[in-house]
């Protein structure tokens, strides 16, 4: 399929504002002697460092035995030791994280210079003959004055746009270099240092007397960088807002999908943006939830030798597997008829718990009420004991942690939510007023997977797998996945159909009726 | 049965005489009709053409001065007394039918089962 090769370690930094292309090249060339084939297929997208161990990891805690697993599992255990993956993962960790830190500015940083370098230019060519040959200058009036002006605000134009637009903390780093920011800083860079070039030869060198001429040098100068702006201003936001393609994202585990539309990306900027989907819309990644319980897959495939006797038994392995997987299936087998009944039993078992949970949640509430102000003054016969969120959190727990628990472990959410977890949000919950279904939305359903995020700015690791290169456009067709660890989302790309709309004129008077008669009279 | 818009209506008619009976104090006649021009025709369940909007016979009440007379249900009325049924309302074929004055109608009546023996024996006639 396609030929995934690491891209060791080295990941490129999304430039949200301009950096130099010679400062790229300089580093991709250093690094690439390193890596043994050019054309890779499979880069990195790192967002910024990563936790030791995030909260989509698989975690193999207690299992319920009634699904009567016997495989063994190799997964990071529990908070306080490390399984081999994630030994890896730290090693990967630790020669990356450190330079990371810094890289993650670096393009901003060489976009704020040439920005602040492109603005400075101006300013520089109005100055720089007054301070040199003051005297020589001829003496300009009202129409400098008024270049000055305008000058002056187009600068303070620039400036505030460029601020809103492009300096912005980038929130994900690319594999790839951004090919519209590069082009477009390369254009800034051009034009700014072909106006100096022009200016030494034209206005330094022979000491130009004409004021106005260099005022007005100035004045083209800065409207040509509006100009500019516009142009960056269409290509990188507003070309991708018009919808063009669809993309369906499907989650490898669990075949859990959605369709989105989105404009003319590119293909990495396509991934950060549907990442930026996955993580509020699609439900969260539970491995402990299976497909068939392993107790009827495993009674499928005992029972069957198959003896070969034909001299090259080289060639018969796929005869083999061929026959026995016939031989099974031919075999009269009720595995269908088991797994119905073991759904059948666990949506049972569910509810029941579900039911459970709901009453003693309400029963919980109803000891608790809020005292209001006035009250509290006014009924000094009844001294109730006041209590702040927490401790009326804690005080109502018990009766319903047991309940809770068991419905936690039944849907196989105990994973996520730990009874410190819960108690914040019994607390959030009375804080706000919540009725007990309020409290227990966030239980009942899975969530989507920005609920469970823990906040640290470590970042997630993606890695963007595909065939064609990242910095390609969408196209019709497409197919790249974005792997993590344990489950890989799969992204196809289909255009939006063409839209043909007609038009079809109706008069308001031409709604009419008749009834449809069917009388029988008797004669 | 079916007629073709603009051409003269062919049909085998069989000719049917009804006596007037009285009884609770109107003349009747024993029988009931569906259908006219102002009428859904696809919902006559008797005719073969959906969109004929003829009189048809619905109803025969047994031992009725109709069922006596031969009428069958199902029958489609081509003229009473003389007056066309083939191109009236519903209220106007029940007028002509239950005219006070008279006593007597004579219906002129077409079914499919009279046009299969009109052809029957043409087909008959030609064989030999």
């Amino acid at each position: 399929m396609d030929n995934e090769s690491q891209y060791s370690g080295y990941s490129y930094k999304s430039s949200h504002s301009r950096s130099s292309r010679k400062h790229r090249e300089r580093r991709h060339r250093s690094k690439s002697r390193d890596s043994s084939s050019r054309a890779d297929k499979s880069v990195t997208i790192q967002t910024p460092g990563e936790p030791l161990l995030d909260a989509e990891s698989t975690r193999g805690d207690e299992r319920d035995d009634n699904w009567g697993e016997t495989t063994t599992v190799v997964t990071g255990t529990s908070e306080h030791s490390i399984s081999n993956e994630d030994l890896t993962r730290v090693s990967k960790d630790l020669e990356e994280s450190i330079p990371l830190e810094c890289k993650r500015f670096v393009g901003p940083a060489l976009g704020g210079c040439l920005s602040f370098f492109a603005l400075l230019t101006p300013l520089a060519f109005l100055i720089l003959p007054q301070v040199l040959w003051r005297d020589a200058l001829e003496p300009c009036g009202t129409p400098c004055e008024g270049l000055y002006v305008s000058l002056a605000f187009k600068l303070l134009v620039l400036l505030i746009s460029s601020w809103a637009l492009f300096l912005r903390p980038p929130r994900a780093a690319l594999p790839r270099f951004f090919v519209f920011r590069c082009l477009l800083m390369v254009l800034v860079f051009l034009f700014v240092a072909s106006y100096w070039l022009f200016y030494g030869v034209r206005v330094l060198e022979p000491r130009e007397r004409d004021y106005r001429g260099i005022v007005e040098y100035a004045a083209s100068l800065v409207d040509a960088l509006l100009f500019i702006q516009y142009l960056a201003l269409v290509l990188l936001e507003v070309r991708h807002l018009q919808p063009a393609f669809c993309l369906k994202v499907v989650r490898t585990t669990d075949g859990a999908s959605k369709f989105y539309n989105v404009g003319h990306l590119s293909v990495q900027r396509a991934a950060v943006w549907v990442l930026d989907r996955y993580y509020s819309d699609f439900p969260v990644y539970n491995p402990a939830v299976l497909n068939l319980p392993k107790s009827i897959l495993s009674k499928k495939m005992t029972g069957f030798k198959v003896y070969s006797l034909d001299e090259n038994t080289a060639n018969n392995s796929t005869g083999q597997s061929r026959a026995m997987i016939a031989a099974a299936a031919r075999r009269r087998d009720n595995s269908h008829n088991e797994y119905y009944y073991e759904e059948a039993e666990m949506d049972r078992r569910i509810r029941k718990r579900k039911a459970r949970l709901v009453v003693a949640v309400e029963e919980a509430f109803t000891h608790i009420k809020r005292l209001h102000e006035d009250e509290a003054a006014s009924s000094p016969k009844h001294p109730k004991e006041v209590m702040d969120p927490r401790e009326a959190a804690q005080a109502i727990f018990a009766p319903m942690a047991r309940a809770m628990q068991k419905y936690l472990r039944t849907t196989r959410q105990q994973a996520f939510h730990s009874m410190e977890s819960i108690l914040t949000h019994l607390q959030f919950c009375i804080t706000h007023n919540m009725t007990p279904k309020a409290f227990l939305e966030r239980y009942l359903s899975p969530g989507p997977t920005m609920q469970y995020q823990q906040q640290n700015g470590r970042g997630r690791q993606w890695t963007l797998v595909s065939e064609e290169p990242v910095t390609s456009a969408l196209r019709q067709g497409l197919v790249f996945s974005l792997r993590r660890l344990d489950f890989s989302l799969v992204v196809t790309v289909t255009p939006l159909p063409f839209l043909r709309l007609g038009e079809e004129f109706i008069d308001p008077k031409s709604h009419k009726f008749v009834i449809r008669l069917q009388s029988e009279t008797s004669v | 049965m079916s007629f073709i818009p603009g051409q003269p209506v062919t049909a085998v008619v069989e000719r049917v005489e009804i006596k007037k009976l009285f009884q609770g104090g109107n003349l009747i006649l024993g029988f009931s009709i569906g259908g006219g021009i102002d009428q859904d025709p696809g919902q006559n369940p008797y005719s073969e053409d959906k969109s004929d909007k003829g009189i048809y016979v619905t109803r025969i009440s047994p031992g009725g001065p109709a069922d006596e007379a031969g009428l069958k249900m199902g029958d489609k009325i081509m003229q009473v007394n003389g007056w066309d049924m083939t191109m009236v309302t519903h209220d106007q074929a029940r007028k002509k039918l239950t005219k006070k004055n008279e006593s007597v109608v004579r219906l002129l009546v077409t079914r499919r089962s009279l046009e299969d023996a009109v052809k029957q024996s043409k087909g008959g006639y030609a064989q030999q």
